[in-house]
C-alpha cells in the first residue's frame, strides 16, 4: 500500500523541518558511543559524565563537527548495572555501529564491556578508576582517570623530598582503601621508604583510636598515610588530632573534596593529599599549562548546568576529547586508525592531567597530574605551585 | 479445535520452541540475539519464582540473592577451587537449593508472609557479602568468570549463548510444566487456593511450600550461573534488592503461575529499557507507569488474561 498524498506531504514537511533545525551537513554523522551510570547508586559519578559528554558534543557540532561531518553521541544509561552495560555495549557495536566509545562509569561496568569492544576492534576510553582496566594493556582499551598507584607515587615523592623514610599506614577495608593499600605496598620500595606499622579499619567504624595508638607508639615513624574513601578518613583525622600525634598526616585523593574538610573540622589543618588540578582550578599558577583548559571546562560546565564541576565530569571531558583528537589526527573515522592515533597521543593537556600514551601505557598520566595540597585555614593550599 | 490446542499441556513449550527458532532468522544483528538470550535467562529465573508465587502462594523478595549465589558459584568454582565451570554451575544450583531448604524449613512452618520478610533480609545479606568479601568475590568491581566448556567446546559468541540460554529455558519450562501437572503441582495449587482445605485433604502444606521454594531457588541459581558465564563477569548488583523486585515484577506482569507468563514478563522487563532509551531521562518513571497501568487493567497478568479472552471467544 502506498502512503496517501497527505501522509507523504507531512513526511516531506517533517524531513524539511529536521534539516532546517540542525546545521546542514552533507555527510553521515560520525557516531561515538557512550554508556554511563547516569542513574542508580553511581549517579553522582555518571550524571556529571553524561552532562559533560552532551555539552561537549553539542559545542563540537556548533563549531562544524569533525572532518566536516557532524558528531552523533549515542548515550545509554546502565543504571549502575554491569549486565545492562554489557547489553548496551553490544548495542553500540552491533546496532549503532559506533566508531569509538567513551564511557564506563565504574570499574565493574567497564570490565563487563571490555570484551565487546576488544572483539569488535573498536577503541574504548573508560572513565573508571581501576588499574586492571589498563594493566595488562589491551589493544583497544584506554582510560582517563589516574590510578591509585599514581596517587601512592605522588605521596611517596613528597615524603621522600621531605626526608621521611619510615612511615605508618592506616587503610580502610573498603574497596578503595584495599586497592590503594595494595598499590602503595607495591611501589613504596622504589622510594626507599619502609612501612613500620600497617593498620586497618572498617568502613563503618566510628573510632580508630586503638589503631592510631599503635602507630603512635611505634618508634621511628616520621609520617602517616591513610588510604581511604568516605567518612573513614575524616574519623582518622579527628582521632589523629585527639591523640596529639605530631608527625605529618597524608590523606589520599579519595577525600579530595570540600566535604572532607567540613567533616574533619579543625583537625584537618596541615593534612596533605594529592588531588587533581580541577579541585584547585582558581589557585593554579599563571604559567600552569592545565590552567586554561581547567578554567574553560569549569566555566562552560557551570554555566550550562548550574552545578559545581566534579572530577568525574573531568574524566568524561578528557575521554571524549582524546577520541575527538584521535579522529582529527587520524583524519579518518576508522576504528583501527582511531585506536592507533589514541595510542600515539602525545602531550595532550586535559582537565585531569597531561596525557602521553604509548603501546605499554594506555593511561598516559604521570605523578605530575596530581597536585600536592595542604589544608590551611579550612581551605586547600597548593604545595608546589606550577610546574 | 483451537481451544483444545490452547488447553493442551505442552502447547506453551511448542510455541516457545518455535519462537526460539524464528528469532535468529529475523534478528538484524547480534545485539537482538543478546537481548533475546537475556530474556531466556531471566525467564528461567522468573519461572522458578512463578512456581513459588503462583502455586505455593509465597513471595520471595530476595530471589536475586539465589541468582547471585549461582552466578558467584560459577565464578568462584574455577577461580578459587579449581573446579570446571560446568560442574560449578550444577554444584552452585544444588548449593542454592540446599541453602533455600535450610532457610525455608523453619520459616515455612509459619503462616502468612514470613517468607517474604525472611528472603528480603536473606537477599540483602547475600548482596552485602558479595560486595564486601573482596578477597573472594572481587568486591564492588565484580569478578571475572571463566568460559564454560562442554565436551571440549568453549561456549562463546552471542549466537552460541543464545542457543544455550534457549535450551536451558526449554528444559526448565518442560520440567515446570510436568511439575505443575504432577501430584505435587496439584497439591501446590490446592494450597494456593486454601491452605485449610489443602491440609484437610491430606496435603503436607509446609513441606510442599518448602519444595516450591527450593525449586525456585535452583531455577534462579541456574539462571544466575548462565548469566555470569555469558557475560564473563559478575558484579554484586546482580544479587541486589532492585533485581529481586524486577524478578517479582516479571512474574506479576506476565501472569502468576503461568509458564509462558514468566517468559512474557521477562521479555517485558528486559526489552522495555532497550525500547525506552529515547526517553532515557524518564525511563524509570515510564517503567513504573507502565507496570501500574498493567496492574490496573490486567490484574491477572498478560498471559492468563489473554488466554481467558481467547478461550471465551472460541467457545
Amino acid at each position: 500500500m502506498r502512503p496517501s498524498a497527505a501522509v507523504r506531504g507531512t513526511l516531506r514537511a517533517l524531513a524539511l523541518a529536521a534539516t532546517l533545525t540542525s546545521p546542514a551537513f552533507a555527510a553521515d554523522p560520525i557516531k561515538i558511543g557512550s554508556v554511563v551510570s547516569a542513574t542508580g547508586p553511581a549517579a553522582f559519578l555518571g550524571d556529571p559524565e553524561a552532562r559533560t559528554l552532551k555539552l561537549y558534543v553539542d559545542a563540537l557540532n556548533k563549531k562544524g563537527g569533525l572532518l566536516g561531518r557532524p558528531v552523533e553521541l549515542v548515550l545509554y544509561d546502565d543504571g549502575g548495572d554491569a549486565n545492562k552495560a554489557r547489553t548496551f555495549a553490544t548495542r553500540l557495536i552491533e546496532d549503532d555501529k559506533v566508531v569509538a566509545m567513551a564511557g564506563g562509569t565504574s570499574t565493574g561496568s567497564t570490565m563487563a564491556m571490555i570484551p565487546v569492544f576488544e572483539e569488535a576492534k573498536v577503541p574504548f576510553v573508560s572513565f573508571a578508576g581501576g588499574i586492571e582496566i589498563v594493566e595488562p594493556v589491551r589493544a583497544f582499551v584506554f582510560k582517563t582517570p589516574h590510578t591509585d598507584k599514581t596517587a601512592c607515587q605522588k605521596i611517596f615523592e613528597d615524603m621522600k623530598a621531605r626526608g621521611f623514610t619510615k612511615i605508618g599506614m592506616i587503610s580502610g577495608t573498603d574497596g578503595f582503601g584495599k586497592s590503594m593499600r595494595g598499590q602503595c605496598l607495591k611501589v613504596v620500595g622504589d622510594y626507599g621508604i619502609t612501612i613500620l606499622a600497617d593498620e586497618s579499619y572498617g568502613a563503618a567504624d566510628s573510632d580508630t583510636t586503638p589503631q592510631l595508638n599503635k602507630i603512635k607508639n611505634t618508634p621511628g615513624i616520621q609520617a602517616v598515610l591513610n588510604p581511604g574513601f568516605g567518612q573513614g578518613p575524616a574519623i582518622v583525622t579527628r582521632n589523629y588530632a585527639q591523640l596529639g600525634i605530631t608527625v605529618p598526616l597524608y590523606q589520599s585523593h579519595g577525600v579530595a573534596s570540600k566535604s572532607f574538610i567540613t567533616l574533619a573540622g579543625p583537625a584537618a589543618e596541615g593534612v596533605r593529599l594529592p588531588a587533581p588540578a580541577l579541585l584547585v582550578a582558581d589557585k593554579l599558577a599563571a604559567g600552569d599549562r592545565q590552567k586554561p583548559v581547567v578554567a574553560a571546562y569549569k566555566d562552560s560546565y557551570e554555566a550550562a548546568t548550574a552545578q559545581p564541576i566534579s572530577t568525574f565530569g573531568g574524566y568524561a571531558f578528557d575521554g571524549i576529547q582524546l577520541v575527538v583528537q584521535a579522529i582529527e589526527k587520524a583524519k579518518s573515522a576508522d576504528p583501527q586508525k582511531i585506536r592507533d592515533a589514541l595510542e600515539a597521543t602525545k602531550d595532550y593537556v586535559g582537565v585531569t592531567g597531561i596525557y602521553t600514551m604509548s603501546p605499554t601505557d594506555h593511561l598516559g598520566l604521570g605523578t605530575e597530574s596530581f597536585r600536592m595540597l595542604q589544608i590551611k585555614n579550612g581551605d586547600w593550599v597548593l604545595e608546589t605551585p606550577g610546574q | 479445535m483451537l481451544a483444545t490446542i490452547l488447553r493442551a499441556r505442552f502447547t506453551p513449550l511448542l510455541a516457545l520452541a518455535v519462537l526460539m527458532a524464528v528469532i535468529p532468522l529475523v534478528a538484524p544483528s547480534a545485539f537482538y540475539l543478546r537481548v533475546a538470550a537475556l530474556v531466556w535467562i531471566f525467564a528461567l529465573a522468573a519461572l522458578g519464582l512463578t512456581i513459588l508465587m503462583g502455586y505455593a502462594g509465597q513471595v520471595s523478595l530476595g530471589h536475586a540473592g539465589f541468582l547471585g549465589l549461582g552466578a558467584y558459584g560459577v565464578a568462584i568454582g574455577p577461580a578459587h577451587l579449581g573446579l570446571s565451570p560446568v560442574l560449578s554451575l550444577f554444584l552452585s544450583a544444588a548449593a542454592a537449593g540446599l541453602i533455600a531448604y535450610v532457610v525455608g524449613r523453619p520459616i515455612l512452618r509459619l503462616r502468612g508472609y514470613y517468607l517474604a520478610i525472611a528472603t528480603l533480609g536473606f537477599g540483602m545479606i547475600l548482596a552485602l557479602v558479595f560486595n564486601s568479601e573482596t578477597a573472594i568475590t572481587g568486591g564492588p568491581d565484580g569478578m571475572q568468570v571463566a568460559r564454560l566448556t562442554v565436551f571440549g567446546w568453549r561456549i562463546s559468541g552471542t549466537q552460541n549463548w543464545y542457543w544455550v540460554a534457549a535450551g536451558a529455558l526449554l528444559i526448565g519450562a518442560w520440567i515446570a510444566l510436568n511439575l505443575v501437572a504432577s501430584p505435587t503441582g496439584r497439591a501446590l495449587r490446592a494450597l494456593h487456593d486454601s491452605e485449610v482445605a489443602a491440609s484437610a485433604v491430606g496435603v503436607d502444606v509446609s513441606r510442599k511450600k518448602l519444595a516450591a521454594f527450593v525449586i525456585g531457588a535452583v531455577y534462579a541459581a541456574f539462571a544466575g550461573g548462565l548469566l555470569a558465564a555469558m557475560n564473563g563477569l559478575i558484579t554484586p548488583e546482580a544479587a541486589g534488592f532492585m533485581h529481586s523486585i524486577e524478578l517479582v515484577a516479571m512474574v506479576i506482569i506476565g501472569g502468576m503461575g503461568s509458564v509462558i507468563g514468566a517468559v512474557v514478563g521477562a521479555a517485558f522487563l528486559v526489552v522495555l529499557p532497550q525500547a525506552l532509551t529515547a526517553f532515557q531521562d524518564y525511563e524509570q518513571a515510564l517503567l513504573g507507569l507502565l507496570i501500574m497501568v498493567f496492574m490496573i487493567l490486567l490484574p491477572g497478568g498478560i498471559v492468563p488474561t489473554a488466554r481467558k479472552w481467547l478461550l471465551e471467544r472460541l467457545s
